[in-house]
């Protein structure tokens, strides 16, 4: 398990790396600099660019990019005035991390449990109604599902604050909108995968043996249903929780949504490549964590993985 | 012999979008105490689901009871609460699946799932809980049996885990142990391994045995009496020596003729019964067979055969044993016994 774990680190480093070289890249050839839309004297301009490491060849920069980033330093920000990358993400990735830990909790927990009614229920008033809410939850997009939740429960029935972060009040309704569409997905997932298992031999085998309905459902069915909804929580798990921009523009929370938006608009180099890597690694240290998860559900991977 | 076990007149169907299929139309047979009664047809018949009915593990719904009565020891079956049920399943009857791949959860460990029969109903604790798994596993001839209960199914291989399975169906001690084609997806040295073992357990542990197969020499070697199947309906029934030497139904000679033996040259063909079962989403009114008979008569077609005894054992449900038929003499006598 310790070698698999340590192979694992090693291609991630790797996909990083490949993940930096390529947006470094992509970063370069889109029109115009960080400077092109501020008018500036062209001495200041110079003066900038010298400042940045533009003047050297592309190559070299890279190089110095990449020593920078092994020691953990991204670099300042372009547009953000003396703000290094590092103290941006620190300032803002708490937010985005408290909002999508609470909106993934939710999501995640109910949706297992409504898919499991649903399918436990199936073709019943209760299945429909869980229908109904994924539909919801995946075709109505999250900055409508958040307005509403900010007029009913914020201005009209005023249970909760209507915007910002500053206690467990202002977080209620962010995270219902930022998990509402993960929830949605998990419960489709887990109905479908219920209702897959179900249908399998040792289901049968375990009713053979005269034990209980409950003890069949969750000793047997839960425990291999559960495996599709753990494979798309890795992906779903990094980008909830390294933020996303509408939740967080609709909330005026100071996520790290914003930044990573803006920073395109505004071609900030440093900005855009630093939250890239950041998202990067920890979209693959998520992926990571499923997958040691997985050999612990399931004693198959477990084997093979080894 | 005492009969365990007495299915009457029995009917399942099951309910689809395509309209009722009516899989078991009318199937009656005993079991005694003790004997290994051998149920076969091609696939579709409704072998596998006269099996579950007996434990109901048949999906109800869609499946449902159309009529007829089982009875376990003098209790009726299709009238249990489902925890009247719970109570004759793995104690009562036991059952071993068709494949042991599929057949074993693959995220419990092999001991547990050997367990967990008596796991709720609280007899054991839990030190001789894992005595009887382990003793098991020896039973059924798993050798490092103690290794053995700590490992998930991916960890044995396939004659293995349907050793596991007969444990599984073994360990509550029943009185009948139904066995679905237990054989059928395992290779035919890992089959003749786990017959003996079937049959040696059985003569050990005076358990009766249904055993369902499409396997003719397995019925010849297993088997005190037998059930021949087709179409929902038990056409031909009684001692294995009658089956296979005093055929009466033409459905039997056609799956006698059907077999390969040592004894078929290369240039002989084998002859396939014609055709194809017949659609239980209507099946016909008349003998179910009808289609694919040689020998069919016109009153096949309009009227289903009554049931003819040709002795106390044997019997079947055929219009060429009706006195104005002309006689008929079946070209196949397989010697199956003695090749088995």
């Amino acid at each position: 398990m310790f070698k698999y774990i340590l192979k694992r680190l090693f291609i991630s480093l790797l996909t990083i790396l490949v993940l930096v070289t390529i947006v470094f890249i992509l970063v370069r050839l889109m029109p115009g600099d960080p400077f092109s839309s501020d008018k500036l004297t062209p001495e200041i301009r110079l003066n900038l660019e010298r400042y940045y490491g533009f003047d050297k060849p592309l190559i070299i920069q890279y190089i110095t990019y990449i020593k920078n980033l092994l020691i953990g330093d991204f670099g300042y920000s372009m547009k953000y005035v003396n703000q290094s990358v590092n103290s941006i993400i620190a300032d803002s990735f708490p937010y985005s991390f408290d909002l999508g830990m609470r909106g993934l909790s939710i999501s995640i927990s109910l949706g297992i449990v409504l898919g499991l009614i649903a399918a436990l229920n199936r073709g019943k008033s209760l299945d429909y109604v869980s229908i109904i809410i994924a539909i919801i939850g995946t075709s109505v997009p999250d900055f409508i599902i958040g307005g509403l939740l900010q007029y009913f429960f914020g201005i009209k029935w005023g249970m909760f604050p209507v915007a910002q972060y500053k206690g467990l009040e202002y977080t209620v309704l962010p995270s219902i909108a930022l998990g509402f569409y993960t929830l949605a997905m998990v419960s489709r997932l887990m109905r479908a995968s219920m209702l897959e298992v179900v249908q399998q031999d040792y289901i049968k085998t375990a009713k053979s043996k005269g034990i209980s309905k409950f003890r069949i459902t969750y000793k047997h069915q839960i425990r291999n249903a559960i495996m599709p909804v753990v494979t798309v929580l890795g992906p779903t798990v990094a980008s909830v929780l390294t933020g996303t921009f509408v939740i967080e523009s609709i909330f005026a929370i100071p996520g790290m949504g914003k930044y990573y938006v803006q920073s395109v608009q505004n071609l900030d180099y440093t900005l855009i490549l630093g939250m890239t890597v950041f998202y990067g690694a920890f979209l693959v240290i998520a992926n990571m964590i499923v997958d040691i998860l997985y050999g612990m559900i399931d004693p198959r991977i477990r084997i093979a993985g080894r | 012999m005492d009969k365990i076990l007495e299915v009457k007149d029995l009917n399942f169907s099951f309910k689809t979008y395509g309209g009722i299929v009516k899989s078991v139309r009318g199937v009656s047979f005993d079991v005694n105490e003790g004997e290994i009664i051998g149920i076969v047809g091609e696939s579709g018949c409704g072998k596998s689901v006269t099996a579950q009915c007996i434990v109901r593990l048949n999906p109800e719904p869609p499946g449902y009871f159309e009529g007829g009565s089982i009875k376990y020891k003098g209790k009726e079956i299709t009238s249990m609460s489902d925890n009247e049920m719970r109570n004759i399943r793995g104690v009562e009857i036991g059952f071993i699946f068709q494949d042991p791949m599929t057949s074993l959860n693959p995220t419990m460990k092999v001991g547990k799932q050997i367990e967990e029969l008596f796991v709720q109903r609280k007899i054991y604790s839990k030190q001789q809980l894992k005595e009887k798994a382990i003793n098991i596993l020896k039973l059924v001839g798993i050798s490092d049996a103690e290794r053995r209960y700590k490992q998930y199914p991916h960890e044995l291989s396939g004659g293995m885990k349907q050793r596991v399975m007969i444990a599984i169906a073994l360990v509550g001690n029943p009185s009948v142990i139904i066995a679905d084609e237990p054989t059928t997806s395992l290779d035919v040295t890992i089959e003749a391994q786990i017959l003996d073992l079937l049959k040696d357990l059985q003569k050990k542990l005076k358990t009766s045995v249904i055993l369902i197969t499409h396997d003719l020499g397995v019925i010849a070697k297993m088997c005190d009496r037998v059930l021949v199947m087709y179409g929902g309906k038990i056409v031909e029934k009684g001692l294995v020596d009658d089956i296979f030497y005093n055929t009466k139904h033409p459905y039997t000679s056609g799956l006698l003729c059907s077999i390969a033996s040592l004894e078929t040259s290369k240039e002989e063909e084998l002859q396939p019964i014609e055709g194809t079962p017949p659609d239980l989403f209507s099946p016909p009114i008349g003998c179910p067979f009808a289609a694919r008979c040689e020998y069919a008569m016109d009153i096949c077609y309009k009227a289903m055969p009554p049931e003819y005894t040709i002795t106390n054992e044997h019997a079947t449900l055929c219009w060429l044993e009706h006195e104005f038929a002309n006689h008929v003499v079946f070209p196949c006598k397989r010697i199956l016994k003695e090749e088995a």
